[in-house]
């Protein structure tokens, strides 16, 4: 029996407080030699497992003559061959899958390019793991059983919703899954139903926060202590703004779909960078141009390998999210590293509202309602603290129609085209051909304003 | 029979209009009429000029998209109800996108109407049926100096 059984045989005893202790977060703090041995058994299990079932990564393993015993040591991951987003559209829906489907308990999904989301699967295992680390990622953040939570992430195919709701509820809290939406009455469910603690994208609580004043709400005389904030970047300010407005203390918590959701790293009360759960995702950073591995400390891309997942290993899946891990330790006790906060991607895509976009999937919406591609720009602000989305489109011959109708109609159908795969509303506005700016044969397709400025 | 009238799409921003006015100055092309339809974001611009494909090849050239589009000139009596009887006759049931007066500062007793159709083709013969005067390209471009 591993430290770990050991561990999760035991559960809290009478007299520990609530909170203070869950045998689930003594892992957080496991001895470094030690995590670093779990690491490298459940590696060597991880990869011998997609190599038997899954026939891409093994395909890759044969080209580069690798064997799963090939992994002597965790140093050997660099060893292994990255996966990419890319990899989850080509195999759409399943073919990723390591485990029987009747083994699969779990799908969820994400917007595609092509309109095809990409799919991730669950086994039994798999969803026990995905709530004990957001259970953790709770705890570390000081949510306890007594706390009433609003979890307004957006509950269904999207990971949010239901990945932190699985750790609401394996924590003991009491949950109240309203999902986003209906501003107003998520104020009233917060005053009414005593609410204590929540979780939910920063820019959706920023958006509450300006609809409780106009209802004459004080948020900060409400009894809600904290919350849990992710799904998208969010900055220091937008920090600072949630926290002095709501007199909370907000976390932030890390995941995406392709690894488990959210909760592959979690803020502790220290609030200085992400604890990732690496007994079961395992971090690395390279170099997105090079691809070569980077020492801890260097910022690059940060590279994650799932240490347990049964449904659907991924190994060293690129983030493109750009980030360094610490190297001094976090004065919590924690053992599991850190890494920054999220700031930037080494592509294009973004992040709205939750909802992940690549500038290619407004191009492919665009193409779709005009037949050939008018040069666009898509402008990311942020007004009234909510983000918004617009897209420019400059105006051909072709398009042009006599008709004012005419020309609302097209803009209709640009918007009403690329809501259908976004899933969000969003604003087009017709432009003078030529009036977008164009730059040394790269167009700047993307204006993000939200970082301009502002500390919001 | 068909005027061709000049549409062009200006973004609602100052001096927009004023850019459009030059660049045909400058050609040397004479403005003979314009009305502007506008949806708060942009406009649509409606220009009769004197060279109209001269016209839009300059305001293409310029940057901006310009489609020319068929319209119906006719004449209609200046007095009381002049507009009115010219709508009672077949014509005036079809579909009529949009319309504006034409100046003729010379004439005191006609002004002529400029008609957007749906169909230009049938108003011009259901007029005509009715004894309605149309004018054409040349006539109505001639007083250019």
């Amino acid at each position: 029996m591993s430290i770990i059984d050991e561990v999760l045989m035991k559960k809290c005893f009478w007299n520990d407080q609530n909170g203070s202790f869950f045998p689930e977060m003594a892992l957080d703090f496991m001895p470094t030699e030690k995590l670093r041995q779990v690491q490298l058994q459940r590696l060597q299990a991880t990869v011998t497992h997609s190599y038997n079932k899954v026939p891409l990564f093994r395909k890759r393993m044969e080209d580069l003559k690798l064997k799963p015993t090939d992994i002597q040591q965790l140093s050997d991951i660099t060893l292994l061959p990255f996966s990419t987003k890319k990899d989850l559209r080509d195999t759409y829906p399943y073919q990723l899958f390591a485990a029987e489907m009747k083994k699969i308990v779990r799908l969820h999904a994400s917007s595609g390019t092509t309109g095809k989301p990409i799919v991730v699967g669950y086994t039994q295992e798999d969803m026990e793991v995905w709530a004990q680390v957001v259970k953790r990622g709770l705890l570390a953040a000081g949510f306890s059983s007594e706390d009433i939570v609003q979890n307004f992430y957006g509950y269904g195919l999207f990971t949010g919703g239901l990945g932190v709701h699985g750790g609401l509820e394996s924590l003991g809290a009491t949950v109240i899954p309203v999902s986003g939406g209906n501003t107003e009455r998520q104020i009233m469910i917060m005053k009414d139903f005593e609410v204590t603690a929540i979780a939910g994208t920063p820019s959706y609580f920023i958006r509450m926060i300006d609809v409780a004043e106009k209802m004459g709400v004080d948020l900060r005389k409400l009894k809600i202590k904290r919350g849990l904030f992710g799904a998208e970047p969010w900055s220091d300010g937008m920090r600072e703004y949630i926290e002095k407005k709501a007199n909370i203390k907000a976390f932030d918590i890390y995941g995406l779909s392709e690894i488990i959701g959210p909760g592959v790293g979690s803020e502790c009360e220290c609030q200085s960078g992400i604890h990732v759960f690496e007994d079961h995702f395992y971090p690395e950073i390279i170099d997105p141009e090079t691809l070569k591995s980077l020492p801890d400390g260097e910022e690059g891309e940060l590279v994650l390998s799932t240490l347990s997942k049964q449904a659907m290993p991924i190994l060293r899946y690129r983030t493109r999210d750009i980030t360094s891990i610490e190297t001094t330790p976090c004065s919590c006790g924690r053992t599991i590293r850190r890494i920054k906060r999220i700031g930037r991607r080494s592509d294009d895509m973004f992040i709205i509202r939750g909802v992940n976009v690549f500038p290619s999937q407004i191009e492919a919406a665009l193409l779709k309602a005009e037949k050939s591609l008018p040069h666009y720009q898509i402008i990311l602000d942020r007004k009234n603290r909510l983000d918004t989305i617009e897209v420019k489109v400059e105006i051909s011959r072709e398009m042009l129609s006599d008709n004012i109708g005419d020309m609302e109609a097209l803009k209709k159908r640009f918007s009403h085209s690329i809501e259908q795969i976004l899933g969000i509303s969003i604003m087009v506005s017709l432009c003078e051909p030529g009036s977008l700016p164009r730059s040394e044969g790269k167009a700047k397709r993307v204006l993000d304003k939200r970082q301009q400025g502002a500390t919001l | 029979m068909i005027i061709p009238q000049i549409s062009v799409f200006l973004i609602n921003k100052p001096g927009r209009l004023h850019a459009l006015c030059e660049s045909l100055a400058k050609a040397n092309i004479n403005l003979l009429s314009m009305t502007l339809a506008d949806s708060g974001e942009f406009g649509l611009i409606r220009l009769i000029v004197s060279k109209p494909k001269e016209a839009v090849q300059i305001l293409e050239d310029s940057g901006l998209a310009a489609t020319i589009t068929d319209v119906v000139a006719c004449e209609v009596s200046a007095s009381k109800g002049g507009l009115a009887k010219l709508l009672s006759t077949p014509a005036g049931k079809l579909q009529i996108d949009y319309a504006y007066a034409y100046p003729t500062p010379s004439k005191k007793d006609v002004a002529v109407m400029i008609f957007r159709f749906n169909d230009p083709n049938v108003a011009i013969s259901k007029l005509k049926a009715s004894g309605v005067k149309i004018l054409s390209a040349e006539e109505l471009l001639q007083d250019d100096p």
